[in-house]
């Protein structure tokens, strides 16, 4: 038992150091990658204070924040991924269907329709609103899926159902707030609600950094009663384990997660979803790793903007490129969930 | 003999609650040809209808408040009887089309006539949104239904969900990239009855009339799968045939609502319950009592639409939602447990 833990162990440390390596790569790659291209070298030297003044401000004032937000917003959500499909105990659980997403993306949609040809909110407090707005709408929602999928303890199954019907309510407010605007406001909206990281700079870095800085320890000091959590409710509560209470802490953990880096880069399609899977299967371990899902989202988001930008003539939002590469992921997932469950 | 007794008494029990529900949409069908942004009294409701001569109110009415009422009678009608259909053969009292990846199949189509094909009428949307939607129920219940424990709640809704995500995917793809395509479809995504002149109705009329048909003939075999699939066989009901009835005639129905209204989704959900609480599990009259209480919630839905934020209205598709999303979550909630 000693054995093995240390070696599931190790394996775990391997990997997390692989992928560290991966992410500073991948960060090095991407901010290579663009209009003016860099070559690593020059890139390295600008990160170090060197470099000439173009290199300088290309890579830190335009591109390291794009890159960093990708990579903070991938891990803030793969953390929230991980832990709803953790405490629902289900590989497809995650705030796209559990309500944050749309919630954020009413809210958001909501300031970008009143402040744009509407002429409501001006000014600062339009830029200001923007991702404030989606903040407070994704954390309403997912608090509201999870207030009314509470009875006497709450029951993974019935938590989605309840998404879906709240995820439906604010879709539908968002597609018509969609007509209410002109089409500039209606194209703006849409990108937001796509999820893209254009034009991102520090002051989207900062608050995701923040939020991530305080909750992943919280997140992982709570990982071992998640661990608990596994074996079900009778025998956590043996173990000693207040159930219901370590539940909701975590849930409003990964809700505010969620929410933050929404409020950030618009609801990113898939990235919650599919990275604690992805996670678990190169970690070996029987629940998503919670901090293996932090960095597999990161990588998985950054990568998925590259590809997004430079694979057509025209930036494609990075919501598009993991949606479209998410959805066949889920449901090969779907296909052998059932496979399993048969045997 | 006496089971033969009680199922006659029920069956006029029934009769009356038919009755009864028939005066009621009469009633929500004048309150829609007489409620809008111009309000019509009931006497200048009968003029129009009746003994027309051509004054404003007689224009409105037969211009743009009958066609509208009749859409919605038919579609409606048509969403109530394919929800309960969905419900019956998913033998889950949550299945929705909307949840169930029809109306992204539509809407994928639609966006992809209107950028590749420059379709820019609503007649010209039916049939590409007529076969998104064919083609993606079908792709979703496959997937759905995978395993050899055939569909479940949570497979379904997932697959749906899933389906849907990749659908939305593309569409989001295709109206960034064209924002012609975003100003036309922007439209079409909140589901309406407003503004749809009568062809659009005789275009998609003879299918959601073979689809009711279909549905007719559906209902006693689905009486007997829903006492469980080797009951039914033993019972001498060909579960196969039955099941692909069924779907056929859902996605008809479904199908054909849509892509003469855009996406309106959970009425199909809130009307078998409503009607159920009329007839119990009796298939034969369940369909009936959910078209005519589907009907009569799409109206009503529509006129509190016009009302709510006057001058300008609310689509009927967001109106339900907004509606019977509340009602989905208070099932979700009181039910014991929907896993069936």
């Amino acid at each position: 038992m000693g054995a093995t833990s240390f070696r599931l162990r190790r394996r775990s440390l391997v990997v997390v150091a692989v992928a560290l390596v991966l992410l500073a790569a991948v960060l090095v790659v991407d901010i290579m990658i663009g209009d003016f291209p860099l070559t690593a070298s020059q890139v390295i030297d600008a990160l170090l204070g060197g470099g000439t003044r173009r290199d300088q401000f290309v890579v830190t004032e335009l591109r390291l924040p794009r890159a960093l937000t990708g990579l903070l917003v991938g891990g803030a959500l793969g953390l929230s991924g991980a832990i709803f499909q953790a405490i629902v105990r289900n590989p497809l659980a995650s705030p796209d269907i559990l309500g944050v997403t749309w919630g954020a993306g009413a809210g958001a949609v909501s300031v970008i329709t009143f402040a744009g040809s509407l002429g409501v909110v001006t000014g600062g407090a339009a830029s200001v609103g923007l991702p404030l707005a989606g903040l407070a709408g994704g954390l309403i929602a997912g608090l509201l899926v999870y207030a009314l999928a509470w009875r006497q303890g709450i029951e993974g199954f019935r938590m989605v159902l309840v998404g879906i019907g709240v995820t439906a309510v604010a879709g539908n407010v968002t597609h018509y707030l969609l007509t209410v605007g002109d089409v500039q406001d209606a194209g703006r909206a849409m990108v937001w609600i796509t999820g893209s990281l254009n034009g991102r700079g520090w002051e989207h870095v900062v608050p995701v950094a923040l939020a991530l800085v305080v909750l992943i320890p919280v997140a992982l000091i709570g990982g071992h009663v998640l661990g608990a959590l596994q074996f079900g409710d009778e025998t956590s509560r043996g173990l000693g384990v207040r159930v219901n209470v370590a539940r909701s802490f975590l849930i409003i953990v990964a809700i505010v997660l969620a929410s933050v880096a929404t409020a950030a880069a618009g609801p990113i399609a898939f990235v919650a979803l599919a990275t604690p899977q992805i996670a678990l299967r190169l970690a070996g371990t029987a629940q998503p790793p919670l901090f293996g899902s932090v960095v597999v989202g990161g990588v998985l988001v950054v990568l998925s903007d590259l590809v997004g930008r430079t694979i057509y003539r025209i930036e494609l939002p990075v919501g598009v490129v993991t949606a479209v590469l998410g959805a066949p992921y889920l449901m090969y997932l779907l296909v052998r969930s059932r496979r399993e469950a048969r045997v | 003999m006496s089971g033969h007794l009680e199922g006659w008494a029920l069956g006029r029990k029934s009769l009356v609650g038919l009755l009864f529900l028939l005066i009621v949409l009469v009633a929500v069908c004048l309150a829609s040809i007489a409620v809008g942004s111009k309000e019509i009294p009931l006497a200048g409701v009968w003029h129009g209808l009746f003994t027309p001569t051509g004054v404003e109110d007689d224009v409105v009415i037969r211009e743009l408040r009958i066609p509208r009422t009749l859409l919605g009678i038919v579609v409606g009608v048509a969403l109530g009887v394919g929800g309960a259909l969905m419900q019956g053969h998913t033998r889950n009292p949550l299945a929705d089309p909307g949840i169930l990846g029809v109306t992204h199949g539509a809407a994928l189509a639609v966006v992809l006539s209107i950028f590749l094909l420059g379709v820019s009428s609503l007649v010209g949307y039916i049939w590409f949104a007529f076969a998104g939607a064919m083609i993606a129920s079908v792709v979703v219940f496959l997937l759905g239904s995978a395993g050899r424990g055939g569909p479940s709640p949570v497979t379904l809704a997932l697959a749906g969900a899933a389906v849907s995500a990749l659908m939305h995917g593309l569409v989001s793809a295709i109206v960034l990239l064209d924002q012609q395509s975003l100003d036309a479809f922007r439209f079409w995504q909140v589901g309406a009855i407003a503004g749809r002149d009568l062809t659009v109705l005789t275009q998609v009329l003879p299918f959601l009339l073979v689809g009711l048909v279909v549905a007719a003939f559906n209902a006693p075999g689905l009486n007997a799968l829903s006492l469980g699939e080797d009951v039914a066989k033993s019972l001498g009901v060909r579960v196969g045939t039955t099941r692909s009835l069924g779907i056929f005639a859902i996605t008809l129905l479904v199908g054909g609502a849509v892509a003469a209204c855009g996406p309106i989704g959970f009425i199909g959900l809130v009307v078998p319950h409503v009607a159920r609480a009329f007839t119990g599990p009796d298939y034969r009259w369940l369909l009936p009592f959910s078209a005519v209480v589907g009907a009569i919630l799409l109206l009503l839905a529509d006129i509190l639409g016009r009302v709510v934020a006057r001058p300008s209205e609310v689509e009927v598709g967001v109106m339900l939602a907004l509606l019977g999303a509340p009602f989905f979550i208070f099932l979700v909630r009181r039910r014991k447990l929907v896993r069936i």
